[in-house]
């Protein structure tokens, strides 16, 4: 595979703060063309991971690749297919919306005016409105609007939903899966919501306390793990694989296993787990995995 | 127009969920052969939904010869897929699964009880390699 196949590759990178690591360890390699998804909870290092993406940041330990080419020495040409959409969608709130369309146009190298004027329009967006008048999820589109008139190869978005409400925020996924239906963007986004993940998005990563604790195509992911519920025990777990969260209720056990197969004791029966189930299940590990895989099993 | 939904508290993938409502559409008679299915866009723009996974969910449908891909005109049920099971068969499952219903409620089963007695006997036959 070459490097461009790869949206995004890093390699054992990390960003030091002066009060401590906010990212460690972090290395991904991220197919193009997908939609990938950076889960989290608040300051688990998610925003810091974006910066770095996008070169707002410079990495403290390792390499970042974007695109083929590392961020550091990224030049206007390689920024230019890289959109970025940060938090709770800024706009020059004095601005109209044609005015912002011509500070877009001003401010790239590649920038498709009609595009964006064809996008708002079809949202019933007026290009005279200033931007501080429109409702949030209008605000939101723009936004948007603007960054997919650069025609990015990569889209990245730092909680592009976290602040919109249920019918805008279903509007702005409705747009953005469009545009990833129509061209090749690869689209990066991070979320501290959960729900509904797998319905827009077909790879993962979920970042805990600043390092990566789970990352794959989601559909194998979901295939890979399974809940096993039987009857309470602590022995006969041999063939249960990984285990990434165990409950013990009085009779029952509940398993949540990676790779394995159903214990041959009778009574205990495999079941699907939610994406949702699965991301908190990994973000309720202890910080180092090393001594969560096999707790609850030898009790 | 064949319309989609999605479950996201299921645990099963959501390509696969599409595949399973063509199959079972197909299998019920509300998809016949012949009948065309919604573009990708269009299921896109619907649920708000991944086009790649959109785009699995066909191509693993044309593996299965389930539906066949026309270029320039979309996606249409396979022509093979003429019922096979017969609509007579389903009528009389059903309502033996009927009576059987009504028997589990009267014996003060609810709907939840109903699904995991089903679940776990689906279990023991498949642990007995019958289904």
């Amino acid at each position: 595979m070459t490097a461009t196949e790869f949206a995004l590759r890093t390699d054992g990178a990390g960003k030091r703060y002066r009060k401590g690591w906010a990212l460690r360890d972090c290395t991904l390699a991220l197919p193009a063309g997908g939609v990938i998804a950076l889960v989290g909870p608040n300051g688990a290092g998610k925003t810091t991971l974006l910066r770095l993406v996008v070169g707002l940041l410079a990495p403290s330990t390792g390499t970042v690749e974007v695109l083929g080419h590392d961020v550091t020495t990224s030049t206007p040409q390689t920024l230019s297919r890289v959109g970025f959409l940060a938090q709770d969608h800024p706009l020059y709130k004095r601005f109209t919306v044609a005015e912002m369309l011509r500070f877009g146009r001003a401010c790239n190298l590649r920038f498709d005016q009609g595009l964006a004027e064809r996008r708002l329009a079809s949202l019933g967006i007026p290009l005279d409105r200033r931007a501080g008048t429109l409702s949030g999820g209008q605000q939101a589109q723009v936004a948007l609007a603007l960054a997919l008139a650069k025609r990015p190869d990569l889209l990245v978005l730092d909680e592009p939903v976290a602040s919109l409400d249920p019918l805008a925020r279903r509007e702005f996924l409705q747009v953005l899966m469009g545009a990833v239906a129509e061209g090749d963007v690869t689209v990066l986004f991070s979320s501290h919501v959960v729900h509904e993940l797998e319905r827009v998005c077909d790879h993962l990563v979920v970042l805990n306390h600043g390092r990566v604790t789970l990352t794959g195509d989601i559909d194998t992911l979901l295939a890979e793990h399974r809940l096993l519920v039987g009857p309470r025990t602590a022995t006969d777990l041999d063939r249960a694989g990984a285990v990434v969260e165990a409950v013990h209720s009085d009779r029952h056990t509940t398993l949540l296993v990676r790779d394995g197969a159903i214990p041959a004791a009778p009574g205990w029966q495999a079941q699907p787990v939610a994406l949702e189930d699965l991301v908190l299940a990994y973000l309720r590990r202890p910080s180092e995995p090393s001594a969560a895989v096999t707790d609850g099993v030898t009790t | 127009m064949f319309v989609f939904r999605l479950d996201t508290h299921s645990g099963v993938p959501p390509y696969l969920q599409l595949v399973q409502q063509v199959r079972q559409a197909v299998l019920l008679g509300f998809l016949r052969p012949g009948d065309r299915l919604p573009l990708i866009r269009e299921v896109v723009e619907d649920l708000a939904i991944n086009p790649n996974t959109v785009a699995k969910a066909y191509r693993q449908m044309e593996q299965e010869n389930l539906v066949t891909g026309r270029p320039g005109q979309g996606t249409f049920v396979d022509e093979r897929q003429s019922a096979a099971i017969p609509a007579s068969t389903y009528t009389s499952l059903r309502r033996g699964l009927a009576i059987w219903l009504r028997r589990a409620y009267a014996a003060g089963l609810d709907e939840q009880a109903v699904d995991a007695l089903l679940a776990s006997v689906h279990q023991q036959m498949k642990n007995e390699g019958v289904a």
